[in-house]
């Protein structure tokens, strides 16, 4: 048996890390995979939370148990289009601003 | 107690990656960091027992998103990160935030951890079933499922449409 | 027995002409226009003669009659309604203000043909008259002062119609802003009638008093108080001392609003405030003898300052400030119905002379100056006629009007206990005074030789315009007219006859008007008196009791006895001898020998400049008032409050969020990582909120 707070934990420490990595970063590829961190640690407290609520069934029907599963499907599919259409930006503003530098990419525009 | 090791090796493997993707300051190497992450949350999940969860994470993450990651950095030919100074709002208000942040929800965590219980290795034979999930999401989760197919198909053609050169 | 009269429709009438005309009247035709204007006055006047008619004593119908179309404004126990209030009062005042102001609307289509902005004339004289109806059918103070404002208004309005002139704007706003500080006492007397009755309502203030309810000593202070802000106020709108200036001035006008504002109506209405707040006043002794001395000094004043003016709207402007006080006079010494009969005959010559003035001014091309006229008398005979008609009338001979109602005051004066020998004297001085220069200006106008154009001003008279003449006199003089009025026909000409009709039946009325109150002592009735006596009553009785002590005799309504009857004759017979000794000097100096006025004043040089500079009055409010007030405003009103601290809290507040902009917008630097810093610390922040939510809870 491990404590679900443990999973919890980690799971913070994760999103803390990937918060600290966008703020710290200056390279933009690199701020993207802080947030893949931080959706990473989402996940996984969601499939903690998953396993818990299966193993400590409620009669609320409105709790449908493996759904913490179902969840971290689709945050997968958003993490891939936007990996897709967010790496697209950033070729398009590496073509205009010869640069991956968020301090040098700050207007606002392409 | 086997389960609690593993969870601690895994977890420190998962911390110490998180950690070098912050202090490496080539992309490339922070992206193989990300991997790392990736490859033993998907053990994690394993520890869960959701089997499902665990190989899309492999095959999607690590695999799909961080091999476009690299490409991404190949293609533009990333070097290592400048030290500029843009943002001091950054270090004067973001790294307290996330102190803070992490603070007051690992202190919530320690505290109200005597209320939570625990998770087993291995749950009931139906937990991590594939087709479990399966039932899941072409029953309960159609609809949903089907607009992250359009979303997706949307994505391809934005992505599409950013990538294009304009000549 | 009531009967509906429908006495709102009297003021509006004039007020749906004012309407058209300001509304539409600029595509009209100046035919179209007239029409308008003078079919609504005429069925305002006759409108007010069907009321007249039907409340008549002896129709039955109770008198005061009150009609209430709805309550205006309530607040607490206090209601001021929508209310029409006939009485005998305003029954005159009601003929008086239509009819003369009708006659004077058929003059302004002849006056005015040739002036711009006809419409706009029209529209502004039906205005006022609107206004001086609510004025006069008001049947409670408030919606009095409605319209009383509203005839300030108007006659701004008049007064600056030739607006484009710079002596004429400044005129207009001079009498808006001296009529407003009398309002200001109105007000206050207003706010002291709500404090000490509750109500404004005539029937209501005045019932309470008939009732009984006060003794003179139970209020007197209050009494007083209230009398003598409404005398305050009445003093601005009746341009008595020490707010007559603005009168003068307001000849800046066209000749028909002098005639209709400053003598038959809008000068009228403080008499009749006063005539109607009479119940008031007799429980105030002393506010009753203040507006008696007020009346007498301005009577007086104004007489002497009319001597030596050369303008002949000017010479009119002082008379009617001198008959002013005369009636003024008669309401402080308790004789209200002999003010108001006076009121009326005044009302009628005064337009005349009024309008007769303009027939001149019109005739000889726009000049106003008395020493280039001359020789007029065979030009332009109907208008000289009837101008020697107003001219007796207003002397006092007798048996034209204004010897009777002038007469009537002068006995009452006499007579009474406010009054005495001594301010009987004065009028009888200031009744030679006026016959001396209505006479100068009759025969320096009609007689001796034509010398328009051809006389220059004596050098005397050039040194005599200082500089605040020259603001007002002298820019008048040069172009006052000349410009507003000069319509191609050359030479002298008789008016027309739309602007001569309105003249003869003004000019009738000037003759048979004082016939209604022939004293008793000369075989009359004094009808009017007895017809006012029922609004009266209480007057003279009361203010009697009230200085008892003072042994009053009073001059009213007294039995015909012989001796009555002798000291009558004499009283008559002295002011019938002061108009014909004026007569006399005018004829001595401005016919007979016209060279001995130089050589008097050249004597009297100090003395006459005085006179001439009107005794510097408005140098003295200059520097009393407008100047310390100029620089007070200048310095702390607008250097101190408005730059500093109205601006600078406008501006403080502008500059306030600019800075906190700057610093704000350090947040919107565009750079990813300081927005992603900004959202850790909301998120930490919310967090760390839930957090103690829960741990307070």
């Amino acid at each position: 048996m491990v404590p679900l707070s443990w999973y919890l934990i980690l799971s913070g420490i994760l999103f803390s890390l990937g918060v600290l990595g966008f703020l710290l970063k200056r390279n933009i590829i690199t701020i993207f995979m802080s947030i893949e961190l931080m959706l990473n640690a989402v996940n996984l407290s969601f499939v903690a939370f998953a396993n818990y609520w299966h193993t400590h069934p409620v009669a609320d029907k409105s709790i449908v148990p493996l759904s913490g599963q179902v969840f971290v499907f689709f945050v997968m599919v958003v993490a891939a289009a936007e990996a897709a259409v967010g790496l697209a930006i950033i070729i398009a503003v590496f073509r205009t601003r010869e640069t991956l530098n968020v301090d040098r990419v700050n207007l606002l525009k392409l | 107690m086997v389960h609690q090791v593993l969870f601690i090796v895994f977890g420190l493997i998962c911390v110490a990656g998180a950690i070098n993707l912050l202090v490496q300051r080539h992309p490339i190497s922070s992206a193989l960091s990300l991997v790392v992450v990736m490859a033993s949350l998907a053990l994690i999940y394993l520890l869960l027992g959701a089997e499902f969860v665990a190989a899309i994470q492999v095959i999607v993450y690590a695999g799909a998103i961080m091999v476009l990651f690299v490409f991404v950095i190949m293609l533009l030919n990333a070097g290592a990160e400048e030290r500029t100074r843009g943002s001091r709002m950054a270090l004067i208000v973001g790294v307290p935030g996330v102190i803070i942040l992490a603070g007051t929800v690992g202190w919530m965590l320690v505290s109200g951890s005597g209320r939570l219980g625990g998770v087993n290795l291995v749950g009931p034979s139906s937990f991590g079933e594939t087709h479990a999930i399966a039932r899941l999401l072409f029953k309960e989760f159609l609809l949903p499922f089907e607009i992250t197919s359009v979303l997706i198909l949307i994505a391809i053609m934005g992505a599409v449409v950013l990538g294009k050169r304009e000549n | 027995m009531t009967k509906n009269l429908n006495l709102w429709v009297i003021p509006l009438l004039p007020l749906i002409g004012a309407a058209i005309n300001g509304l539409f009247g600029r595509r009209f035709k100046n035919a179209m226009v007239s029409a308008v204007a003078l079919l609504f006055t005429a069925a305002s006047f006759g409108w007010a003669a069907w009321a007249v008619w039907t409340v008549w004593p002896g129709s039955g119908i109770a008198l005061p009659h009150i009609e209430t179309l709805g309550t205006w404004i309530t607040a607490g126990t206090f209601s001021a309604p929508f209310g029409f209030y006939l009485d005998q009062l305003s029954m005159i005042m009601v003929l008086v203000v239509t009819g003369v102001g009708f006659l004077i609307h058929i003059y302004s289509v002849g006056y005015m043909a040739h002036e711009g902005g006809y419409y706009r004339f029209f529209a502004y004289l039906n205005l006022f008259m609107f206004f001086m109806l609510t004025l006069v059918l008001a049947n409670n103070y408030l919606l009095m002062f409605v319209g009383w404002e509203g005839v300030g208004l108007a006659s701004y309005l008049l007064i600056g119609f030739f607006f484009l002139k710079d002596s004429a704007a400044d005129a207009g706003k001079k009498a808006f802003i001296v009529n407003r500080i009398g309002d200001f006492a109105f007000l206050i007397g207003m706010f002291l009638i709500i404090r000490h009755f509750g109500s404004l309502n005539y029937d209501a203030v005045f019932g309470k008093i008939a009732a009984g309810h006060f003794t003179p000593e139970a209020g007197w202070g209050i009494f007083t108080a209230i009398a003598l802000c409404l005398m305050f106020g009445a003093t601005g709108k009746s341009a008595q001392v020490p707010l007559y200036v603005w009168l003068p001035d307001a000849m800046e006008g066209p000749t028909p609003v002098s005639a209709l504002i400053h003598a038959a109506t809008m000068v009228t209405a403080g008499i009749y405030m006063i005539a109607r707040s009479h119940a008031i006043f007799n429980l105030a002794p002393h506010a009753l003898q203040i507006v008696a001395i007020i009346g007498c000094i301005t009577a007086i004043f104004a007489a002497t300052m009319g001597l030596a003016q050369t303008d002949i709207k000017r010479v009119l402007a002082y008379s009617t400030v001198s008959q002013l006080g005369y009636m003024f006079l008669a309401c402080g010494v308790a004789a209200y119905s002999a003010g108001i009969f006076h009121l009326m005959t005044h009302a009628f010559f005064k337009a005349l002379l009024f309008l007769g003035a303009g027939s001149v001014i019109h005739a000889v091309g726009g000049e106003q100056d008395m020493r280039r006229m001359g020789g007029l008398r065979k030009l332009i005979p109907v208008t000289f006629w009837v101008v020697t008609i107003a001219t007796i009338a207003i002397a006092g001979i007798p048996p034209f009007a204004g010897f009777f109602s002038k007469d009537e005051i002068l006995g009452a004066v006499f007579h009474s206990p406010y009054g005495g020998p001594v301010i009987w004297g004065i009028g009888v001085l200031t009744a030679g005074l006026t016959s001396f220069y209505m006479f100068r200006l009759w025969f320096m106008t009609f007689f001796g030789e034509l010398k328009l154009g051809s006389v220059e001003l004596g050098e005397e008279a050039h040194a005599a315009k200082a500089p605040a003449q020259a603001a007002h006199g002298a820019a008048s003089h040069s172009h006052g007219h000349a410009d507003d009025h000069s319509h191609g026909h050359g030479g002298v000409h008789e008016s027309p006859w739309i602007m001569l009709a309105p003249l003869v039946i003004l000019a009738v009325l000037s003759f048979v008007g004082g016939w209604v109150g022939v004293p008793q002592f000369m075989g009359g009735h004094n009808e009017i008196e007895q017809f006012l006596a029922p609004v009266m009553q209480s007057g003279p009785a009361v203010a009697g009791e009230a200085v008892s002590d003072k042994d009053a005799t009073t001059s009213h309504a007294g039995e015909a006895t012989p001796e009555n009857t002798k000291e009558e004759l004499f009283l008559a017979g002295t002011s019938v001898a002061a108009a014909l000794i004026g007569l006399f000097f005018a004829y001595l100096f401005y016919y007979k020998s016209p060279e001995l006025p130089d050589r008097i004043t050249s004597k009297m040089h100090g003395i006459y400049m005085m006179v001439l500079h009107k005794y510097y009055v408005d140098e003295g409010y200059g520097a009393i008032f407008v100047k310390p007030l100029l620089a007070l405003s200048t310095v702390v009103l607008w250097r101190g409050v408005d730059q500093g601290v109205i601006d600078g809290l406008v501006n403080g507040a502008g500059t306030a969020s600019q800075g906190v902009g700057n610093e704000l917008r350090q947040m919107q630097s565009g750079n990813i990582r300081s927005y992603a810093a900004w959202v850790a610390i909301g998120g930490a922040a919310i967090v760390a909120y839930m957090i103690w939510l829960g741990v307070t809870r």
